[in-house]
């Protein structure tokens, strides 16, 4: 995974850079798997398929060609020494959260997640906790999701229109 | 130790979006930013030897809920994926506008905001 | 040539009725299974995309226009706000489950849950709707040189000039 993203961003094909991100969606998905969701797997596949069919819409036919070189030296190295920075400090952080693999749910006895699980089929019905979670004890999130992407689409659709061409009213 | 390489994906998008200077390979950092922040979400919620959180027909709900995985960051990383793609159409969207107006992909030969 | 090869057209009009079928039951049966709503939209216009690129866009467009696609958006997004709605009416709370508290249904059949599977199929709708007309935009329009600068300009997929 991490390999295929250094491909991606270095390669000086478009095209390849765009296909490189797939292995990323898609070993990402194995992951999914194995950590025991499987609806978060379906949508993830899903999505990276459409992701890739629009990224390659875009580079397509158009400058396939390489860009010499990237911005000047001095920017670069002031970049690397700050993302070194922030790699020492977040090591730090992730040794204060709890290890991986233990129960954090039963850390704090008031979490919701407690609640969502015991009594979930009784008040919902709905043998699939998640989908009793997006769409009973959290539907508002949903609502907001529903209009974030009606939004996101609806902007791109307005961006890509092209101006009709006035027909000269005749006689 | 996993988290470490999570936050490596992370930085790697990061350099990604300050260094390039064509657009196309900053909206692929930013894509990679947002596949290593849902897998962070998602490794947080996991117990060992855990089973999905899908009951089925004979199960007992006191064990079910004893050895399941936390179905809380699933439904949120659900809708953050989903709202990751409607943010990627748009910047493609854009992205094309600007080839059109400036003839390259190149973003130091874009200097003018308007017009 | 406008699309792809007569293999390929063939097997694209064979598959295309399995794809959508697929996506139907992940929305129908997502409160019982892995799916739901999104995953099941996205899958049900994927099947569009097949046709879109196997055939052109004319063939598509005269099975599904565009103005269909976006009445379609307006429709469930539309549903999912009633359905809310009611829930504040009835139950009392928004986004109550007002179903589910009155007529409880069999546990682990296709008609229980109350609202959700509901639920279900409007978003399927809304979210399917929506990819389609961008993919739709996107796959029409071509940039290329007019009278010295560019221009963008809408093209038939594919055709070899």
């Amino acid at each position: 995974m991490l390999i295929g993203s250094i491909i991606a961003l270095e390669t000086s094909d478009l095209l390849a850079a765009v296909i490189s991100i797939g292995t990323v969606g898609l070993v990402s998905s194995v992951i999914f798997l194995f950590i025991g969701a499987p609806d978060i797997a379906i949508v993830q596949v899903v999505v990276e398929v459409l992701v890739l069919v629009v990224m390659i819409r875009a580079t397509i036919s158009k400058d396939l060609t390489t860009i010499s070189g990237d911005r000047e030296l001095f920017g670069v190295v002031v970049s690397i020494i700050m993302l070194a920075v922030i790699f020492i400090f977040g090591i730090k952080v992730f040794s204060d959260i709890p290890q991986f693999g233990t129960n954090i749910i039963s850390l704090f006895e008031g979490a919701p997640s407690n609640v969502y699980l015991s009594q979930g089929l009784k008040e919902t019905g709905a043998p699939n906790i998640v989908s009793s979670i997006i769409l009973d004890y959290r539907a508002y999130d949903t609502l907001g999701e529903a209009t974030i992407l009606f939004t996101a689409i609806l902007g791109a659709l307005a961006i890509l229109r092209q101006k009709t061409k006035r027909k000269t009213k005749g006689k | 130790m996993i988290y470490a390489l999570c936050l490596i994906l992370f930085l790697i998008g990061l350099y990604g979006v300050l260094v390039k200077k064509n657009i196309i390979k900053i909206v692929i950092g930013l894509i990679i930013m947002d596949y290593a922040i849902n897998l962070f979400l998602l490794l947080v919620g996991y117990k060992k030897n855990g089973i999905p959180p899908i009951i089925s027909k004979g199960d007992d709900i006191a064990e079910f809920a004893r050895n399941s995985v936390d179905p809380l960051p699933q439904a949120l990383v659900l809708t953050s994926i989903v709202i990751g793609l409607g943010v990627i159409a748009l910047m493609v969207a854009i992205a094309i506008r600007l080839y059109e107006r400036n003839g390259t992909f190149d973003i130091t030969k874009m200097r003018r905001l308007k017009g | 040539m406008i699309g792809m090869t007569l293999i390929v057209k063939t097997i694209a009009q064979w598959i295309k009725s399995f794809i959508f079928l697929y996506g139907v039951y992940i929305t129908l049966y997502g409160h019982l299974t892995p799916g739901g709503g999104f995953a099941g939209g996205v899958i049900m216009v994927c099947s569009f995309i097949l046709l879109t690129l196997a055939f052109g866009k004319k063939k598509v467009l005269s099975k599904l226009s565009k103005a269909l696609a976006s009445e379609l958006d307006s429709i469930g997004s539309l549903i999912f706000l009633a359905i809310a709605t009611l829930g504040m009416s009835i139950g009392g709370v928004f986004f109550g489950n007002f179903i589910q508290k009155n007529i409880p249904g069999r546990e682990f059949a296709l008609l229980s849950a109350g609202m959700i599977p509901l639920c279900n199929i409007a978003i399927a709708i809304k979210v399917g709707s929506s990819l389609f007309m961008v993919f739709i935009i996107l796959a029409v329009l071509r940039v290329v040189e007019k009278e010295g600068r560019l221009e963008m300009i809408q093209t038939e997929m594919r055709e070899d000039e």
